[in-house]
């Protein structure tokens, strides 16, 4: 273990280097994908290994900072999912990058590319296998530093600079949260590591037990982009390179989550029922309204990254209703729950990964996001357009992909709520059941858009014309990630036990509910439910095959020819009377108006002798979160004013910061003092 | 040997319902003909209108790709596997362990999802119109499929369509304002899903008011026999769905000649009944404006909520 370790360091460290060192160029970005590549391959495998043998790996510097306890890296089970979760997308994602960050040669530092996408991968690996305070803060803050500049790699498009400011408040505001949290944990606590932690925890009060909760949930949720903490998610993850868009959002906001189960599960074991249905209810609300929005986008990444917001709206319904159950003494539906979440949260980095990957090769083909100006791309991008299907499928839940395994989990332990006889459970499940389907439907509404309008019919600009096919690494990476989407979906018996046997020991989860079944059909304890992807599979298979025979045996005709699309009448079709993304989505936004509250302004110019002829027609319609500017416009103002005050300060003498820098120093020393 | 009966029966369920739906459509049809003082086509002229479709050669726009040729195909197998998994006849169920309702509600959307992309592939704007309103239609009756699932899952303790039927077999219980307030759900959504009036009118050919007929505009020949086949497959699973999780009685517990005859009897009066019900509906009241379609979704949303909540209360 200790070997694999030190190569997943190497690895990424190969890659750093050979970006500072040889910069662009074929072989220069070869080496910083080879770098990827091997610490991913790396870090998946000693996760494997921890998941697989159950012992936990150590790793000490306890002189690095000793100040706060040093350095200490601790992988459990849970620790070891998400470390390979990052290992697992690090592979595809580098293999993408190295054909994929050619567009930026001569546009944008691929040295800082290169070194910086290693490093995020570095620091994003260790996150997990912190087991002290300290390690896992300065591995999360490494993390959304080099994020942060990797969002701002395309620095030329002012848009990507204000994103990059909304990421940048964000993931500090959190971090200050996530750091009070855990300091309040630390005050009854003899060190800062976390079994030091797990073992005060008991000891807190409940009040200060459900503020380190909260202060938990939100920092992390706003990592996690969990509304209405995920405003930076939608700016941030389109304006990064593809490749690092398909990390941020397959494994980056998932560090939200773990980070809520190692507080929430982990070091506090679990706490009263409000905690469960919270989550719940945020993570219904996020369901509904990030898909909703998703809707309405146009911009093919952007579109994706409100789909985050949905689906770790799921998660966090799934993780919310383990919580729920754990706190009605219920292990094995708590484990139902807590599995439903943690195996849509793998679902979710693959077919969000394999989007964002697909999204990108269209951008990179056609140099827009914007879906109004694709269309026809699956006769120019053939691979591309396959894997994206693939991709849409799963993320619209539809059987028998990897999608629709973890909702159905995710179905089932809702529905295990019947189990509890009190009157608020009987409101919160069917609602959150009610959400949860609405969220489905509406994905797989928007993907039909979304993969409709970018793919299929007539190219809709010159642009989608000239499409070209993503070059043989970029497919390799999709590949990678579709073949994962479908292996994810048929096997969901293999993958639920290990799932299961992550949760051992946290919480008050005791390791014997967790034998759930290994059988083919995946049934599930507390809620009896039966189902078996691999045989539903069979089955559709079997009768996609049977069809084309039985048709022979009917003696159905089978010639054909390639004619017109039927015009009514008239000859020769222009993209211009195709069904636009704008107008697919027209019905729901209508039926949403009151939600999305669109802007119209229409201007027509009539001809000067009659007003029945009109010259020219205006039209647009925007549409702004409100949501957003309800939450967030006062804080904004708040802190604009804070601003303008401190600006006083910046006098922009020599002597006086000389003055401030004393002072300053000053009172920290008597602090310290005083501390003591 | 046990094993390779219930696979048997399995299908033989199956195939009798795929042979079956064509009448149901034309007896739907024919019934409406009768009400509005019409002769009406026979029964059977849907099977005639097949037959005379798949000998008929296809033609396929040059705009559109292999989606649009792949998605018949995908749509009569994904609703022939759900016609596999209900309960039409005979309970157990032998594909129980394969597929619960969720699998069956998410098949049937699979169906949807590939046919609204078949729907955009030719470039016309007909077929996007169609798409279009065919996915906010399902996506808005999916939360009520869901509720009513959770409601009839309470009662019976599970998702499993067998165990539900079993369950409300055992005896008369078993029927609570739940059951009453889902059927009534259910029943809403089944004119939804199935593009029936007043949500969709399936007789129509104007642009502006149809949904499915929009979708499928582009196809022809065998391609189109396929999606109509699988269409009245789906009005049948439907029909079938309503009445044996509601209605269970009549469907065959074991695997006797009489138990049998009884089963397929009483199938053919539901279907029957069901479909003088969706002719009378059909005759008596007139298409909703698309935005006035969600109202109606609504109210079935309101009863499925209702459902589970009693079902959660009068347990």
């Amino acid at each position: 273990m200790r070997s694999l370790f030190a190569l997943m360091l190497a690895g990424y460290a190969l890659g750093a280097a050979a970006a500072v060192l040889r910069p662009g160029g074929r072989g220069g970005r070869g080496l910083v994908a080879a770098g990827a590549v091997l610490g991913g391959a790396a870090g998946l495998a000693l996760a494997l290994q921890v998941l697989l043998t159950g012992t936990p790996f150590v790793l000490e510097a306890p002189a690095v900072l000793s100040i706060a306890d040093g350095l200490l890296f601790r992988i459990d089970r849970l620790g070891a999912l998400f470390l390979g979760l990052v290992g697992f997308l690090a592979v595809p994602c580098g293999l993408y990058g190295a054909a994929y960050s050619e567009g930026y040669e001569g546009r944008a530092s691929l040295r800082l590319l290169g070194a910086l996408l290693n490093l995020f991968l570095l620091t994003m690996s260790l996150v997990p296998c912190a087991g002290n305070v300290l390690t896992f803060l300065f591995m999360w803050e490494g993390m959304s530093l080099t994020s942060y500049f990797l969002v701002l790699t395309e620095t030329d498009e002012p848009e990507t600079v204000l994103a990059g400011g909304w990421y940048l408040a964000m993931t500090h505001a959190g971090l200050a949260l996530a750091l009070a949290a855990f300091l309040l944990m630390a005050t009854s606590s003899a060190s800062t590591t976390f079994g030091d932690l797990r073992a005060a925890a008991p000891a807190l009060s409940p009040s200060a037990r459900n503020a380190v909760f909260l202060l938990a949930l939100l920092g992390f949720g706003s990592k996690a982009g969990i509304m209405p903490l995920h405003v930076w998610l939608p700016r941030a993850h389109p304006a990064a390179p593809s490749h690092v868009s398909a990390l941020m959002s397959g494994v980056m906001i998932k560090m939200g989550v773990y980070g809520l189960l190692r507080v929430g599960l982990d070091l506090l074991g679990g706490g009263p029922t409000w905690w469960g249905a919270l989550l719940i209810g945020l993570g219904a609300l996020s369901a509904v309204i990030g898909v909703l929005y998703a809707l309405m986008e146009h911009d093919l990444k952007r579109l994706l990254a409100y789909h985050s917001v949905e689906n770790i709206g799921i998660i966090f319904i799934g993780i919310g209703a383990g919580l729920m159950f754990q706190s009605f003494g219920l292990p094995a539906l708590a484990t139902l729950g807590m599995v439903a979440g943690l195996y849509h949260t793998i679902n979710h980095a693959c077919f969000k990964g394999l989007l964002f990957l697909g999204a990108g090769s269209v951008a990179h083909a056609l140099g827009t996001r914007n879906m109004e100006e694709m269309g026809g791309l699956i006769k120019r991008m053939p691979r591309t357009a396959l894997f994206f299907l693939v991709g849409a499928c799963a993320i619209s839940a539809l059987p028998p992909l990897n999608g629709f395994a973890s909702e159905w989990l995710v179905f089932q332990a809702l529905l295990g709520g019947s189990a509890i006889p009190q009157p608020e459970v009987a409101v919160v499940m069917p609602l959150a059941v009610a959400m949860l389907a609405l969220a489905s439907g509406l994905a797989a509404a928007c993907f039909v858009k979304a993969f409709g309008i970018t793919f299929l019919a007539i190219p809709r600009s010159a642009r989608a014309e000239q499409a070209h096919e993503a070059p043989r690494s970029m497919q390799a990476g999709m590949a990678m990630l579709a073949m994962a989407c479908v292996a994810l979906g048929l096997l969901p018996f293999a993958v639920v036990p290990i799932l299961g046997s992550t949760l051992a020991g946290l919480g008050r989860v005791t390791p014997a509910a967790i034998e759930l079944t290994r059988s083919l059909p995946l049934q599930v304890p507390g809620a009896s439910g039966q189902m078996s992807p691999p045989l539903l599979a069979l089955g559709l298979v079997v009768l996609l095959a049977l069809l084309p025979l039985g048709l022979r045996l009917l003696g159905a005709e089978r010639r054909g020819r390639v004619g017109d699309t039927w015009g009514c009448g008239r000859i020769g079709q222009t993209p211009r009377m195709e069904y636009t993304a704008t107008a697919f989505a027209e019905p729901l936004r209508r039926v949403f108006a009151e939600l999305y509250r669109p802007t119209r302004d229409l201007s027509i110019d009539f001809h000067p002798a009659s007003k029945y002829f009109v010259q020219s027609i205006a039209y647009r319609s925007e549409i702004h979160p409100w949501i957003e500017r309800l939450l967030y416009n006062w804080p904004l103002r708040g802190i604009r004013r804070a601003a303008v005050w401190v600006r006083r300060l910046q006098a922009g003498s020599l002597h006086l910061y000389l003055f401030y820098l004393t002072v300053a120093f000053l009172v920290l020393l008597t602090m310290a003092r005083w501390w003591r | 040997m046990v094993a390779i009966i219930g696979f048997a029966l399995g299908v033989s369920q199956a195939a009798l319902a795929l042979l079956l739906a064509p009448g149901l459509v034309g007896l739907v049809r024919w019934l409406k003909a009768r009400l509005q003082n019409r002769r009406g086509a026979p029964v059977w002229q849907p099977y005639w209108e097949l037959a005379k479709l798949f000998r008929k050669e296809v033609v396929v726009s040059s705009n559109a790709s292999w989606v649009f040729r792949a998605a018949p195909f995908i749509v009569f197998a994904s609703t022939v596997a759900v016609a596999l998994l209900v309960p039409i006849l005979l309970v157990p169920l032998p594909f129980d362990g394969v597929g619960d309702l969720l699998v069956v509600v998410y098949l049937l959307l699979l169906g949807t999802f590939f046919l609204s992309l078949a729907g955009l592939d030719p470039g016309s704007a007909f077929g996007g119109m169609g798409a279009s309103r065919a996915m906010t239609v399902a996506a808005l009756a999916e939360p009520t499929v869901a509720l009513a699932i959770f409601a009839l899952a309470l009662s019976a303790g599970s998702t499993n369509l067998g165990q539900i039927v079993a369950r409300t077999m055992s005896g008369p219980a078993a029927v609570s304002p739940g059951h009453l307030l889902a059927f009534l759900a259910l029943f809403i959504v089944t004119l939804a899903e199935t593009g029936r009036l007043p949500i969709d009118n399936p007789a129509t050919h104007l642009e502006l008011t149809m949904i499915h007929e929009a979708m499928v505009l582009e196809y022809s020949g065998r391609y189109l026999a396929l999606i109509e086949w699988a269409a009245s497959l789906k009005l049948l699973i439907f029909f079938s769905l309503l009445s044996n999780l509601f209605v269970p009685w009549g469907v065959a517990a074991g695997l006797t000649a009489g138990a049998l005859t009884l089963a397929v009897a009483s199938l053919l009066v539901k279907l029957v009944i069901l479909a003088a019900v969706v002719a009378v509906l059909e005759t008596r009241i007139a298409k909703l404006r698309l935005f006035r379609v969600p109202e109606l979704l609504s109210v079935s949303f309101v009863l499925a909520l209702l459902a589970v909540t009693s079902s959660f209360l009068l347990r």
